[in-house]
């Protein structure tokens, strides 16, 4: 670890500027990403900005959607009655995650930049694209068990390991962000995040200085009626293997609306439109479930040693539907 | 006689008696090795090499040694000289190391993480950052990652576990009773790397006091093995070198011996002058103090039609270092467990770019039962018959490979309490054929078994007029109880309330005692408590037959008895008085006992393995010795998903005599925990081009955490064994967890009818099982 300054930032304004002045900088909420990485010699800040004086608080359940200040800690979220009654896949997916310990520290607007826990970018004896462009990605022929078979490149297999991203891309939830020039804008968290391609080292759409302020998501019947499953090498504080995000709206024994996403398979969060437009219409059984599951794997492009994740993602897919059927 | 403790006030021996040090612990007052604030204090990190093979073409310190608070940066070009390195084999054995490479003595690099240099500075912050800006050129080579891999050129050790074990060993004409054998099953498994991960990491804190007087605090398993091998590198007198172990928070095998980074402090210390603190860090532990190696076990078994074992052969293949043979000795167990007439076993070792493995936790008996236990219960199967009855055709009721009897063995009775406890009768024979909703239940059974090895080690008394006592032994507590248990042996042998009694470990300014590991110390400190003890006896007798005063004058010191700490003559116990009556009017302050405990040498048996050949001790006594034991799983697998739950476990354990029953009851419950473990989700990842690990910290290095874990139940049969030393005492730490993995696996076959094989069983395995059949 490097030395750094580190500053308290008294108002949103006041961190963008200096964020986007010190193009080594960077925020810090609660830290449980950003501190290993440094610590791990990954990234080299010559700042932090420590953002939890700002009042970007608050669980706001409305009739049109549930807002949610970036600042606030994955358990409070995770454990706010609101969110477990109406959007539980929300809820299931933050209390999935990591450890109470980390969830008490830790963000919400955190949580969605986290980094991949890919061996080889954790560790800088190895090349790897994500942390210095252009070293080659070991993971292809490599230790890949618990990296990505969608959304990969040749330069870059690191799968997205934010429990929460799955859950919040499912619901078509949107971002709030703030630039230096106090200006916001609203992206859908799905775009927000950029596939590896040639440049796995560009992992969002944050231009310089800007911060997310809030996470909203549309209420919708689907949100309500909605599963969080992960599978996992241990029944607890383990990254997915595979993970699902559904929601289903199911009037008179038909789906009106399904919303499917994938985590533990992709290098980004990986909604699955043509499963969802599969089961519209349909009948919400297990063979419909199964057949729609099918689809979701098309474009799957398995490495050496993760290729039971295309089997697993269909049928934790299925399970995870069978439980709000 | 067996010593017997029931009449001693409070009795403590063999109760749950809580930690005498808890309290000490959970206050943060205990001082583990990396937690002495000595003035002066100096902090060393590594620079350690990314590359697993290759050559330092050039190393530059210089910016390194600019930082502010650097004191010095060591390297293979200014590493103060040592007497001896472990480098050649002379040395090696000589200063009894682990491993024939002491990093910063060359510049090859022969595996990844290898250290490169030594940072010392004024603060730990100064030092880690100083050692990121040591600037090393190398040139590469190509590394070999493990014994599977094409180019790895497998051989034959002779000799495996670094000389100690034999590589080969056959009865009888195994291949040919296998070839004419109804039955024959031929099983292959593979094992991952595991690491050790004791939760308080390696350190070293060196502080030289004079050019002659050296203390080093340090987390180890035996302060004295740490003292020999210091000695030895630096050429001094082990009485100039002072180590200290006050607390381990785990060892597991990776502190049972003297890794590079305690000598490379050592030297450290020299050359700025000031005491030098190291801690590895997380990280580092996968790459410092060995690991449990990578192997594949092909077992052969050939049986009659109603199961009787004619044949049993074994082969192991093993990832070594490039300058060790070391293989953990899984044969022994498989030669041990059953009445086969036959046996073979050989090994193959491959070099590869790794550091060298080390014992972990039940060595070789922990893979080897896995692969006689899955066997056994295929075995089962295949005839028909119970798992458990199948153990029971063949049970061994002497030990096959000495031809000795046993020393005792409650292995019987292990079954049938275990069967008992878990409900075995209410399970179906057929496999996959139990279900629980969405969960496919089974119950699986395995044996298992440690030996009682060669040990012995020393003891101090020193009872004071006034009704207090010290005892000392410079013993480990790796955490599991050895304060508490010699407390209560050395109260009860005394006579005395357990709060006046004090037991000191861990300091080699105490009598010497043996590492703790290989599960002697139990055994082997709490007989030389006890002897110190009755060495005090025997002189407070002494000195009352020949005391005018005493009602004891003149009697014959083997008339005499000692009960509650009164001492009286056995025909006529009213005439007799009170120690502290006899020592006060002796104008005795205190007075000491010392003896030593030993391997073999039970209350019934005293002179059964003395003069044996070191290397053949745990031969050589009358007896084979063993404690055995019985584990039963039940496990729901989601075939679906490949999840695997253990759902309920019972242990029942025949280890000798138990001195504390809550602290054996943790042993047990966390040996068994360290196999579930094993046999469901840890595993070190080797990069197959960089050799070097990909998951080397805890989020990626799996172990069980609370909700993988059922409420277990542990049970203890009474087992009385005048052989094996002075207070019948087995020892537990290991048995714990051998055969675990193999129960887990048995239950898991049970539930699902797949056999799996390879471990750990994670569920892509499991899933592809499935979808393989």
């Amino acid at each position: 670890m490097n030395n750094f300054a580190y500053t308290q930032a008294a108002s949103t304004k006041e961190a963008t500027t200096a964020k986007e002045a010190d193009k080594q900088a960077a925020f810090i909420g609660g830290g449980t990403t950003l501190l290993d990485i440094m610590k791990s010699n990954i990234e080299q800040h010559s700042l932090l900005i420590d953002i939890n004086k700002l009042s970007l608080m608050g669980i706001d359940n409305a009739a049109t959607g549930l807002r949610i200040g970036a600042l606030e800690r994955m358990s409070d979220v995770g454990e706010h009655p609101q969110v477990v009654q109406n959007y539980p896949v929300i809820s299931q997916a933050l209390l999935a995650s990591a450890s109470p310990q980390l969830r008490n520290m830790a963000s919400m607007g955190g949580n969605l930049l986290q980094k991949t826990r890919c061996g080889y970018y954790r560790d800088t004896a190895f090349p790897c694209n994500k942390r210095v462009p252009g070293s080659g990605c070991p993971a292809q022929q490599g230790d890949n068990r618990n990296l990505a078979i969608f959304g990969t490149s040749p330069n870059c297999i690191a799968t997205n390991a934010s429990d929460l991203a799955v859950a919040l891309v499912a619901l078509e939830a949107k971002l709030t962000l703030e630039n230096p020039k106090g200006a916001t804008r609203t992206v859908p968290l799905a775009d927000f995040y950029k596939l590896p391609g040639s440049t796995p080292h560009l992992e969002n759409q944050l231009q310089p200085g800007e911060l997310i302020t809030a996470i909203t998501v549309p209420a919708a019947a689907h949100a309500r009626k909605s599963h969080y499953l992960k599978v996992r090498d241990r029944a607890s504080y383990a990254y997915a293997l595979v993970s699902a995000a559904v929601g289903l709206d199911v009037q008179g024994g038909t789906i009106r609306s399904a919303r499917v996403a994938l985590g533990g398979v992709g290098t980004v969060p990986w909604r699955v439109p043509a499963v969802e437009k599969a089961l519209v219409g349909k009948a919400p059984t297990e063979d419909n479930f199964r057949a729609a599951a099918a689809l979701a794997v098309r474009d799957a492009q398995p490495r050496e040693h993760n290729k039971f994740k295309v089997e697993l993602a269909q049928r934790t897919l299925v399970r995870a539907l069978m439980e709000i059927a | 006689m067996e010593p017997q403790f029931s009449d001693q006030p409070g009795g403590y021996v063999g109760k749950p008696l809580v930690r005498v040090e808890g309290r000490e612990k959970v206050t943060g007052k205990a001082k583990y090795a990396a937690e002495f604030a000595l003035p002066g204090l100096a902090y060393g990190v590594f620079t350690t090499s990314p590359i697993a093979k290759g050559k330092i073409t050039r190393i530059d310190t210089s910016a390194a040694a600019r930082e502010p608070g650097v004191l010095a940066v060591l390297t293979h070009q200014n590493l103060p000289k040592l007497a001896k390195t472990p480098n050649d084999p002379q040395g090696k054995k000589d200063i009894g190391a682990p491993m024939g490479f002491l990093p910063l003595t060359g510049d090859e690099i022969f595996y990844a993480a290898q250290p490169v240099a030594l940072v010392v500075a004024d603060t730990l912050e100064h030092a880690t950052h100083a050692a990121t800006l040591v600037q090393v050129s190398y040139q590469k080579g190509e590394p070999l990652a493990n014994f599977k891999q094409p180019k790895a050129e497998l051989f034959d050790p002779e000799k495996v576990q670094d000389g100690k074990q034999k590589g080969h060993t056959r009865r009888g004409e195994p291949q040919a009773a296998f070839a004419s054998a109804p039955i024959q099953l031929t099983a292959i498994y593979n094992h991952p790397v595991y690491n050790h991960n004791p939760m308080e990491p390696g350190s070293t804190t060196a502080h030289w006091e004079a050019p002659d007087r050296l203390t080093i605090y340090e987390s180890t398993q035996g302060v004295t093995r740490t003292q020999s091998a210091v000695a030895a590198m630096t050429g001094m007198p082990r009485e100039q070198i002072r180590v200290i172990t006050k607390y381990l928070g785990g060892g597991f095998g990776c502190k049972g011996a003297t890794w590079p980074h305690t000598i490379l402090t050592v030297q450290a210390a020299k050359a700025v002058g000031r005491p030098v603190k190291l801690m590895l860090t997380r990280e580092q532990m996968f790459t410092s103090m060995g690991h449990r190696e990578d192997q594949e076990q092909v077992m052969q078994l050939g049986a009659t039609a109603d199961g009787k074992l004619t044949s049993l052969v074994h082969t192991k293949k093993s990832t070594t270092s490039p300058w060790d043979n070391y293989a953990e000795p899984n044969s022994k167990i498989v030669d041990l467990l059953y009445a086969s007439p036959t046996f073979e076993s050989s090994y193959e070792l491959a070099r590869a770019n790794v550091m060298t493995s080390t014992f972990m936790r039940a060595p070789g008996e922990a893979p080897g039962s896995f692969a006689i236990e899955c066997s056994m219960d295929d075995l089962a199967y295949r005839v028909g018959v119970d798992p458990i009855e199948i153990r029971l055709r063949n049970y061994a009721d002497h030990d096959y490979g000495t031809g000795q009897p046993w020393s005792s063995k409650s292995l019987k009775q292990c079954y049938a309490r275990g069967a008992e406890l878990f409900g075995w009768s209410k399970r179906n024979p057929k496999p996959g054929a139990t279900r629980d909703g969405r969960y496919l239940v089974g119950m699986g059974m395995a044996s298992a078994s440690y030996p009682v090895h060669n040990s012995s080690g020393t003891a101090r008394a020193r009872l004071y007029a006034d009704g207090h006592a010290v005892v000392q032994a410079g013993a480990t507590d790796l955490g599991t109880g050895t304060y508490t248990v010699m407390t209560q042996v050395a109260a009860d042998s005394l006579g005395l309330p357990i709060d006046k009694v004090r037991f000191e470990l861990g300091d080699t300014q105490l009598p010497t005692a043996p590492n703790s590991g290989g599960s002697v110390a139990a055994g082997t400190v709490s007989s030389s408590v006890y002897l110190a003890c009755q060495d005090v006896w025997q002189k407070l007798i002494k000195a009352a037959v020949i005391d005018r005063k005493s009602p004891l004058y003149r009697a014959k010191p083997e008339d005499v008895a000692v009960e509650k700490g009164r001492l009286f003559l056995k025909k006529d116990p009213k005439k007799g008085e009170a120690f502290g009556e006899l020592m006060k009017r002796g104008e005795m302050t205190d007075i000491e006992g010392m003896a030593q405990g030993k391997y073999g040498s039970g209350y019934e048996d005293a002179a059964a393995a003395k003069n044996a050949d070191p290397t053949q001790k745990d031969q050589a006594g009358h007896h084979s010795m063993h404690s055995f034991g019985a584990h039963f799983c039940e496990v729901r697998v989601d075939m679906d998903l490949g999840t695997i739950r253990v759902s309920k476990w019972v242990s029942v354990i025949g280890a000798g005599r138990i001195l504390n029953a809550q602290t054996a009851r943790s042993q047990i419950i966390g040996g068994a925990i360290f196999g579930i473990g094993s046999a469901l989700m840890e595993e070190t990842i080797r990069d197959q081009n960089f050799s070097r690990y990909t998951n080397a910290d805890l989020a990626g290095y799996h172990v069980p955490v609370n909700a993988d874990i059922p409420d277990m139940t542990v049970e203890f049969v009474e087992e009385h064994d005048p052989h094996i030393n002075a207070m019948g005492v087995k020892g537990i730490g290991e048995i714990a967890m051998v055969g675990v993995a193999a129960a887990v696996a048995n239950a898991v076959y049970h539930a699902t009818g797949k056999r799996l094989r390879d471990l750990p069983l994670t569920p892509d395995k499991v899933l592809m099982a499935g979808l393989n059949s």
